[in-house]
């Protein structure tokens, strides 16, 4: 999970003992400062006999019923706009399993979120390359544009900011993603535009990837549904493609097979 | 001699629809997977793949068909393949573009492997924010069902599969491959001890096959071409054609498909190099696990036998370059930050290290470093790297360690200076700062 107030307290430990106080020199932080937003006490759910249906019906694609567990969960999120207690509990009936048992799965992924997310979660890269480019700026600048901190999400529940780890996109550093879309080579105009459109209800197209949909319905996909948007967007971005018109240039090629003569088989 | 770049699994990605399969089976897309099920047998194609060299792209470079002769033939639980498409090292960012313009090629080699290990039922791990990747695949799997290419009697052989694509849910460590299994089983993502290896008790505790994606995708060209023509690729052991991942301060970064061998220095003077004005500083050969080296080093050619020599691992081959305006420190506490926040908590030595050298490392960049730093943390690292059951924690302690072999003077400076007073922050970066901000911060 994302620890919005971990990093000031962290940061407060003097390694040399000067600014510790307790008995043993280790002054106690709670890494798991998150839980103290989340209410343990609402049992509130819009899961019904459908969704348990659906979720029944994942645990069916596997072997073994339990793999079904973070698929399930992600349906959880996308029904409920967040893994609700209730959710946990339904997820724990349906594969046999206690809820500590779900709990201590939902809570070791970052993308299961314990309360609700934005409508659009906006995640910014920030590890090494996406950093340095920009990265960094444009956490901060998301920050001032949205007026939240990054694990927050805003009181109109339009949006949510995450800082991310490395999302497998460095050739197109610095990247973001909204409702885990790819959007390459942002700068902070871009950011403002993005925003400015999600905000006004207008479609927003992923540099690398479909019209983007809001957070519940991308959860739905994850979660093993499909919504027939495979089809949109490119190939490939400009990135992925250098190499490939580098060797168009200049004729560059794999070596002839010299014996390809059959190979064209599966063309009839 | 072969050509400089070699595209054979990035082929078709420029091609319009490239990810459908009408427009893969035009370019003699599943013809492989039909020769391998109709016309040889499992052990021929494992032989094949054996010959050809084929090594792991995932980062380890064991040898892939010797992996799948470890499947024992005479278990009375079934086999399982499962593929690794849960790319999240740091730098790393080639099998992400291969699944969303070619995910027939991952699922042509998915079928040929399955063949070859006698599994029935495979499990293709994507990672989970990767929504439209997820997407393709998934399609992919549904289009090749549709036609005939999984089920029942794969192309009259008589031969049956089932593929699941399974969407994970943020967790770097998942990649790791026995951490991928209990993921895969609906379990905290934490790598086991071995042995047992998978090969023996993998998946259900069942013999399974654990691939990264970009090896799979190899097979399919192996079994058209045949061995010997993938052999004519590459170095002396290492074999083949693969993608290298150009990131960084570069003019032109990308995906560049070569044989193994290719080095940096013509990787750079293909794509245009650094960006303008600005010269190479350090780099990773293949990602943020595997040490940094400098530009002493852009003649090593990237294979894996070369690379090891030079003191660093080929590693996934994602080549993260960065300029003189970058402070070390900063990365490199960057990258252990990363590590701290994807170590899974399950060993110790991992979980506390990373702690650890995130607070010395925020120190030193904060310029409030104290005498003895380096040294404490050369000795968190000694205590730290091959203490665990699996190598999350050997990737940050050969950052730290390689980052203050090649630059121990700016981590000395970071007693006094703040990094970003060292190597302004701003000068990194590809533009500037929005003008609220800075008031704000002022």
């Amino acid at each position: 999970m994302t620890r919005p107030n971990a990093q000031p307290a962290d940061r407060t430990i003097g390694l040399a003992g000067k600014e510790m106080h307790t008995m043993s020199g280790h002054e106690f932080v709670s890494s798991y400062d998150d839980a103290s937003g989340i209410d343990t006490s609402t049992e509130q759910t819009r899961i019904g006999e459908h969704t348990i249906e659906e979720m029944r019906g994942l645990a069916a694609r596997y072997p073994d019923r339990r793999s079904a567990l973070l698929p399930m969960l992600h349906l959880v999120q996308s029904v409920d706009g967040y893994l609700s207690n209730a959710g946990i509990k339904i997820c724990a009936e349906v594969l046999g399993l206690t809820t500590a048992q779900v709990n201590g799965v939902a809570t070791f992924y970052s993308m299961y979120k314990r309360r609700p997310p934005g409508r659009h979660h906006i995640g910014v890269c920030t590890t090494s390359v996406c950093a340095v480019l920009g990265g960094d700026i444009l956490l901060e600048h998301m920050e001032q544009r949205l007026g939240i901190h990054e694990g927050e999400t805003s009181p109109d529940g339009q949006f949510s900011l995450e800082r991310i780890e490395c999302n497998a996109a460095c050739d197109f550093a610095p990247i973001m993603m909204v409702n885990w879309e790819f959007m390459d080579n942002m700068t902070p105009e871009k950011a403002d535009e993005l925003i400015d459109r999600l905000a006004a209800g207008k479609p927003v197209q992923s540099t690398r990837g479909a019209t983007v949909v809001d957070w519940k319905q991308a959860e739905r996909v994850l979660a093993g549904f499909d919504d027939g948007r495979a089809d949109e967007g490119p190939s490939a971005g400009d990135a992925s493609l250098r190499g490939l018109e580098i060797a168009r240039r200049n004729d560059w090629h794999a070596p002839d097979d010299p014996g390809s003569g059959s190979l064209g088989e599966e063309q009839k | 001699m072969t050509d400089v770049l070699t595209p054979v699994l990035t082929e078709n990605w420029g091609t319009p629809g490239s990810w459908q399969l009408e427009n893969y089976r035009s370019r003699g897309g599943y013809a492989a997977a039909r020769k391998a099920l109709t016309e040889m047998t499992a052990a021929q194609v494992i032989s094949e793949v054996k010959d050809a060299g084929l090594r792991g792209r995932g980062g380890a470079g064991f040898p892939t068909g010797a992996k799948w002769s470890f499947i024992p033939r005479d278990s009375p639980k079934p086999t399982y393949l499962v593929v690794n498409c849960d790319e999240s090292e740091p730098g790393t960012c080639k099998d992400m573009p291969l699944l969303m313009a070619s995910p027939h090629t991952l699922l042509e080699g998915v079928i040929i492997a399955s063949y070859a290990v006698n599994a029935h039922q495979a499990f293709i791990y994507v990672r989970g924010e990767v929504l439209h990747i997820v997407r393709r695949v998934r399609k992919a799997v549904e289009d090749a069902r549709a036609a005939g290419f999984l089920g029942t009697d794969i192309f009259g052989s008589g031969y049956d599969l089932e593929v699941v694509v399974h969407a994970g849910a943020g967790a770097y460590i998942c990649g790791e491959e026995t951490a991928l299994l209990d993921s895969l089983e609906g379990r905290r993502g934490q790598p086991r001890l071995r042995p047992p290896f998978p090969a023996v008790a993998g998946l259900y505790a069942s013999p399974t096959v654990v691939n990264n994606a970009e090896s799979i995708s190899a097979v399919p060209a192996i079994i058209r071409h045949g061995a010997a023509w993938y052999q004519s690729m590459g170095t002396e052991r290492s074999k083949g054609t693969t993608i290298y991942s150009l990131s960084g301060h570069v003019r032109n970064p990308g995906q560049f498909e070569a044989p193994l061998g290719i080095t940096l220095r013509q990787i750079l003077e293909l794509s245009g190099g650094m960006r303008q004005g600005h010269h190479l500083k350090f780099f990773t050969p293949g990602g943020s696990s595997t040490p940094m080296l400098t530009p002493d080093y852009l003649d090593v050619p990237l294979d894996y036998e070369s690379v090891a020599k030079s003191g660093s691992i080929l590693g996934t081959k994602a080549l993260q370059c960065f300029d003189e305006t970058t402070s070390v420190v900063r990365t490199t506490l960057r990258w252990t930050e990363f590590y701290k926040h994807e170590s899974c908590g399950k060993c110790t030595p991992c979980r506390e290290g990373s702690w650890w050298l995130v607070q010395t490392l925020r120190n030193i960049e904060a310029g409030r470093g104290q005498e003895g730093d380096i040294e404490k943390m050369l000795d968190v690292c000694d205590n730290t790297s091959m203490k665990s059951f699996c190598t999350l924690a050997d990737g940050f302690v050969a950052a730290i360690t390689s980052a203050i072999k090649h630059f121990r003077p700016e981590f000395e400076a970071g007693y006094h200076t703040p990094a970003w007073e060292l190597f302004p922050y701003e000068k990194s970066a590809l533009f500037a700062r929005p003008r609220q901000v800075e008031e704000v911060a002022s």
